[in-house]
């Protein structure tokens, strides 16, 4: 199996789903000629051509809201933000409109469309290059929020959303991109939607979380387990709706949970797990719930000894699943 | 012929009431459906109200410048036919779903949430070293509440009779009435100079009892007179040996005490509990006595009184009067009661209504012994009369019963005397 | 006898008698929603009185077999020429279950029928504008001959996505007609405080488009504009911004009182200026219609409109727990 990055990945499904369907195109800025400021619709303007692969004006609330309206009429379209911090403009268009259409026009109209956009710190991009904004959009009913954390969830993830009746948010983490390498199948696959993945088995703790963290966790349960501690790893991939059932079998499994979430914490995805892990595991729970965030700043901010402080890291889970363990 | 009645519409998204500004119309007027009845005011328009039928104006309900809820009727019109077409706006407050949430609430008995303890329960359990298998939770599926401690913990606190088991399963199956801890909070005016006491936990558990045993029990309560002259002679006659030999007091008290032992003996009705759907008479007597400290009221028992001679209930009324005072006493020493006597007459009463000790059937009252001027064959003598005072639960007792019971006790104190009162 | 227009513009005595009759049953379900507000029985209305010239002589122009409409709130006119009835609007005005609009889900003006491809809108105002971009950029990479059309007011010409959405159909030249339905106010706020140029139709320039404004109370000049917009449109020469000039003859709606920003007097006036008075004069004029005619159709359309309140009221609601389905798609 080829071992490929987060990225090609991103650009693989994008790619495949292309020649699958006519129906679905790219929309975003300098998503064509350059192929993305990232390379993530990389080659795709090249083989199918400026119709497409479209570089639209530098305006987000159009490119999701005519994004929005050639889905209405049966398009697939894959909006790209070019960052998840510049997704604000659109949000009307996204959650007033994309959310809604199905449900306000009882099921006549639907909006299948996918709104890509790279997310997340640790690359030196400041307040407005680095920011985590899934928590905006996950209390908006009609809406799914997918976060993958490897390539091969990344192709078959993507490739799910592009084929889902419904609007996804499909956020990738920028530092991901090159950082994770992983196997991906070249055939065809799609992964469900709203269903977590249990990346390790473990007695002891749980962890859950989504996206880079994931890897963070994983690293930490490796060490760990050097000293006896079996840290068990659920990877969300959907932050909304979020698969509870998951998340009560990964809680309940060892009575330790510890969530973490690269966001701010106060209002987070996590909180919601925290809530649901409180509604339904009160008797199998061996500990406080725990959770692992960044502070409640409003961003990242651009020095590297603040951006440090701000992320979460492998020392930081770490630390955490050990104390978790040792309570 | 149908009577149809126009209510003030709601004009405007947030609009409460609406204010008739003129009539355009009065009774006896013909009009169509949508023709104007009325001009309305309110918060955010002026407006015509157009009729919603066709025929004639009966009666206009409100004034010129009367303010009327939404939905008030404002006027009501005789149409030529039924209103076939007219439906009024569905209810939209419908109670179905509350109900069916209750249904689904209720639909849940049973005891699979016993032995699953929550931290807050396991925490106060250890603390408190409450085995939890004795409790019987009140929760859904008959879980362990963390009230349902609170309570047991209360109910230790408050050296006082706790039901046995048994009892309390029962108390539990009747559907139970709210009692309230203590009194509204708040409600009495604290002025200045005035000594604000905090309420321990002794004093709130004392609170709870009395309220939830006034609250619960209906009282019935009677007094008889008893001529404790012979006692008096009796025990005066014994008092100083007695002290001497034994080491403590021969008091009244414990005389009466035996003779309520001995007829609740042969009256065992008094002898009982109440507890929901029957009543059950206690083959036990263990008597309950009152023993006031400075800030609080304990009531230890003396089990199996009517085994019991004069001379030893006298000796367990003082040691538990010492342990009670010491703060030695024990919880178990508290437990078992059926039936309470109380000293009132230690501190110079000579009538007082008792609070039946819950979930006791009765209380009696032994009050002062004083002297006082009586007829005795027809003559006037100087006696030293006693009142004793019975509170009793009239779910459980009647008249009849507590006054044959009360002149056993009579009788059997009037009879006291040498020949027939073995101290030993 | 004045000119006869409308030979000149291709369209039939009948033709214009439709238009006519269109614009009156607009303006009658209008009234009586009016009424039923007035007397208790629906929420909120949202009025069309005043614009029916301009939405009805717009939507005549369109093909209603293929082209797209994405009407805003008032656009009763358009809906009913796009095929939606006056038992649909009575039944979302009702709030019922089979408003095919939204079965009850949203409030009246909110409209959408995918059969019709009337399509569906929120409350935002000028989300749509977008839309209509991205079903034309569809269509033109399906290579399908529509146009979508698009209406707003001169309010919401000053948001955002009228600007992004008109930018984005000019750099690619897709076929969308923006009609602009200048009614005077944005609820209280007058013209001459939302628009710094004197026309709507002056920013269309900014955009790369053709942009004219027309008499909006009469139906042949709308009709002529938004068919040569139209026809722009399928020639792949992109977009036209048309701006209509017509008056709110009623408050914003049922819950707004006028009488607090704009004169009775002004109101009076407009008034005389009455699209329905107007249009109907001049059908009398060119000899198209004369007075038993204007009452056969007035009657006409009153029976519908009866038959459409009386079936709208005493139909069901929709079941309450209806409201928790389509989220998301239901396999």
């Amino acid at each position: 199996m080829p071992v490929i990055s987060y990225i090609d990945a991103v650009t693989m499904a994008i790619r495949e789903e292309m020649e699958r369907d006519s129906q679905v195109f790219v929309l975003g800025e300098d998503v064509g000629k350059k192929g993305g400021v990232f390379k993530a619709t990389h080659g795709l303007y090249d083989q199918f051509g400026e119709h497409r692969v479209i570089d639209t004006p530098l305006a987000e609330s159009a490119i999701a809201g005519v994004g929005v309206g050639a889905a209405m009429y049966g398009m697939r379209p894959i909006a790209e933000m070019q960052f998840a911090d510049f997704i604000m403009p659109a949000i009307n268009q996204i959650i007033s409109e994309a959310a809604k259409v199905r449900y306000r026009s009882n099921n006549d109209w639907s909006c299948p469309m996918v709104i890509r956009a790279p997310y997340g710190g640790g690359v030196h991009g400041a307040l407005y290059h680095s920011q985590s904004v899934e928590a905006i959009f996950a209390n908006q009913p009609g809406l799914k929020i997918v976060m993958p954390s490897t390539p091969y969830d990344v192709k078959g993830l993507l490739k799910a959303a592009i084929r889902d009746d419904d609007p996804v948010l499909f956020f990738e983490h920028k530092r991901a991109y090159r950082l994770i390498k992983g196997e991906v199948p070249a055939d065809d696959y799609v992964l469900p939607i709203g269903k977590a993945d249990v990346k390790r088995q473990g007695e002891d703790i749980t962890v859950i979380t989504y996206g880079l963290c994931v890897h963070f966790a994983l690293q930490a349960a490796e060490k760990l387990a050097s000293d006896g501690i079996s840290a068990h790893v659920l990877d969300l991939r959907t932050v909304y709706p979020l698969d509870k059932e998951a998340i009560v079998e990964a809680a309940s499994k060892t009575g330790k949970v510890l969530l973490i979430t690269e966001d701010t914490k106060e209002g987070s995805i996590i909180g919601e797990v925290a809530a649901i892990i409180a509604e339904n595991c009160l008797f199998d729970l061996d500990a406080p719930i725990m959770r692992l965030a960044g502070p409640d700043i409003p961003a990242m901010p651009y020095a590297p000894t603040m951006e440090k402080y701000f992320m979460v890291n492998p020392d930081k889970v770490e630390k955490a699943m050990r104390e978790l363990a040792e309570y | 012929m149908t009577i149809e009645q126009m209510k003030m519409p709601q004009l405007g998204e947030s609009v409460t009431e609406g204010t008739i500004s003129s009539w355009l119309v009065k009774p006896g007027d013909v009009v169509n459906k949508y023709d104007s009845i009325a001009e309305v005011m309110t918060d955010k328009v002026n407006a015509e109200v157009p009729s919603s039928f066709s025929g004639t104006i009966k009666e206009l309900k409100a004034e010129e410048g009367e303010t009327l809820a939404v939905g008030e009727v404002i006027c009501v019109i005789e149409t030529e036919t039924g209103s076939s077409t007219t439906i009024e706006n569905e209810d939209l407050r419908g109670d179905e779903p509350e109900q069916a949430i209750e249904d689904a609430y209720n639909a849940s008995e049973g005891n699979s949430m016993k032995s699953r303890y929550s931290p807050a329960v396991l925490k106060l359990s250890q603390e408190n070293g409450i085995d939890l298998t004795t409790i019987q939770g009140t929760g859904r599926e008959g879980r362990i509440t963390r009230k349902d401690l609170l309570k047991q913990i209360e109910m230790k606190d408050l050296p006082q009779e706790t039901a046995q088991p048994k009892v309390k399963t029962e108390e539990q199956t009747q559907p139970k009435p709210k009692v309230e801890q203590t009194s509204p909070i708040g409600t009495a005016p604290v002025h200045k100079g005035d000594i604000e006491v905090p309420v321990s936990g002794v004093r709130k558990a004392i609170a709870a009892n009395m309220l939830r045993s006034k609250q619960e029990v209906p009282h019935a309560w009677t007094m008889v007179e008893v001529d404790a002259t012979n006692l008096v002679n009796y025990r005066d006659s014994l008092k100083g040996e007695f002290k001497q030999k034994e080491g403590y007091n021969l008091t009244y008290f414990a005389f009466f005490v035996k003779a309520i032992a001995q007829s609740l003996k042969e009256f065992p009705e008094v002898n009982s509990m109440w507890a929901g759907d029957k009543i059950i008479q206690k083959k036990d007597i263990n008597i309950s006595i009152a023993v006031a400290t400075d800030k609080a009221l304990y009531v230890p028992v003396i089990k199996h009184a009517d085994e019991k001679t004069i001379k030893g209930i006298a000796r367990e009324i003082t040691e538990l009067a010492d342990k009670v005072r010491t703060g030695k006493i024990k919880s178990d020493e508290m437990q078992g009661g059926t039936f309470t006597v109380n000293n009132t007459g230690s501190f110079g009463s000579i009538q007082s209504m008792g609070i039946i000790n819950y979930p006791q059937a009765a209380i009696l009252q032994v009050e002062s012994i004083v002297k006082r001027p009586v007829i005795v064959n027809d003559m006037i003598a100087v006696r030293s009369m006693v009142n004793l005072c019975l509170s009793l639960d009239h779910r459980v007792l009647d008249g009849l019963v507590c006054g044959k019971f009360l002149a056993r006790v009579k009788e059997i104190i009037e009879d006291m005397s040498k020949e027939n009162t073995p101290i030993y | 006898m004045v000119k006869n227009r409308h030979e000149d513009l291709g369209l039939s005595n009948e033709k214009v008698i439709e238009i006519y009759k269109t614009m009156l049953m607009a303006r009658r379900i209008d009234e009586r929603m009016w009424l039923l507000n007035r007397s208790g029985k629906i929420p909120f209305v949202i009025s069309c009185q005043g614009q029916e010239a301009a939405q009805v002589g717009a939507a005549f122009a369109l093909d209603n077999t293929k082209d797209y409409v994405l009407p805003y709130y008032r656009d009763v006119g358009v809906v009913l020429t796009f095929g939606m009835t006056a038992k649909d609007l009575m039944l979302s005005g009702f709030a019922k279950a089979e408003d095919p609009n939204s079965a009850g889900r949203q409030m009246p003006g909110h409209f959408g029928q995918r059969s019709n491809r009337i399509v569906t809108g929120s409350s935002p105002v000028t989300t749509q504008v977008p839309h209509a971009v991205g079903i034309a950029l569809a269509g033109k990479m399906n290579q399908e001959d529509l146009v979508a059309f698009v209406t707003f007011g001169e309010g919401s010409s000053n948001q955002g996505d009228f600007h992004e959405g008109a930018n984005f159909a000019g750099v690619h030249k897709l076929p969308v007609i923006f009609m602009c339905e200048n009614n005077k106010y944005a609820i209280s706020v007058p013209i001459e405080k939302q628009l710094a140029c004197e026309n709507v139709s002056d920013r269309a320039i900014g955009y790369g488009m053709p942009g004219v404004t027309v008499d909006g109370n009469d139906p042949l000049a709308v009709y002529q504009a938004v068919k040569e917009a139209a026809d722009r449109g399928r020639r792949g020469e992109g977009p036209t911004l048309v701006e209509t000039i017509s008056y709110r003859l009623t408050p914003h709606s049922s819950d707004d009182d006028d009488r607090s920003y704009r004169a009775p007097s002004e109101v009076a006036e407009a008034k005389t200026q009455d699209p329905i008075i107007t249009f109907g004069a001049y059908l009398k004029e060119t000899g198209v219609m004369d007075d038993a005619l204007e009452k056969e159709l007035n009657d006409q359309v009153m029976a519908i409109v009866n038959e459409a309140t009386d079936y709208a009221e005493s139909a069901p609601y929709a079941d309450a727990e209806s409201a928790l389905q389509y989220v998301y798609a239901e396999k």
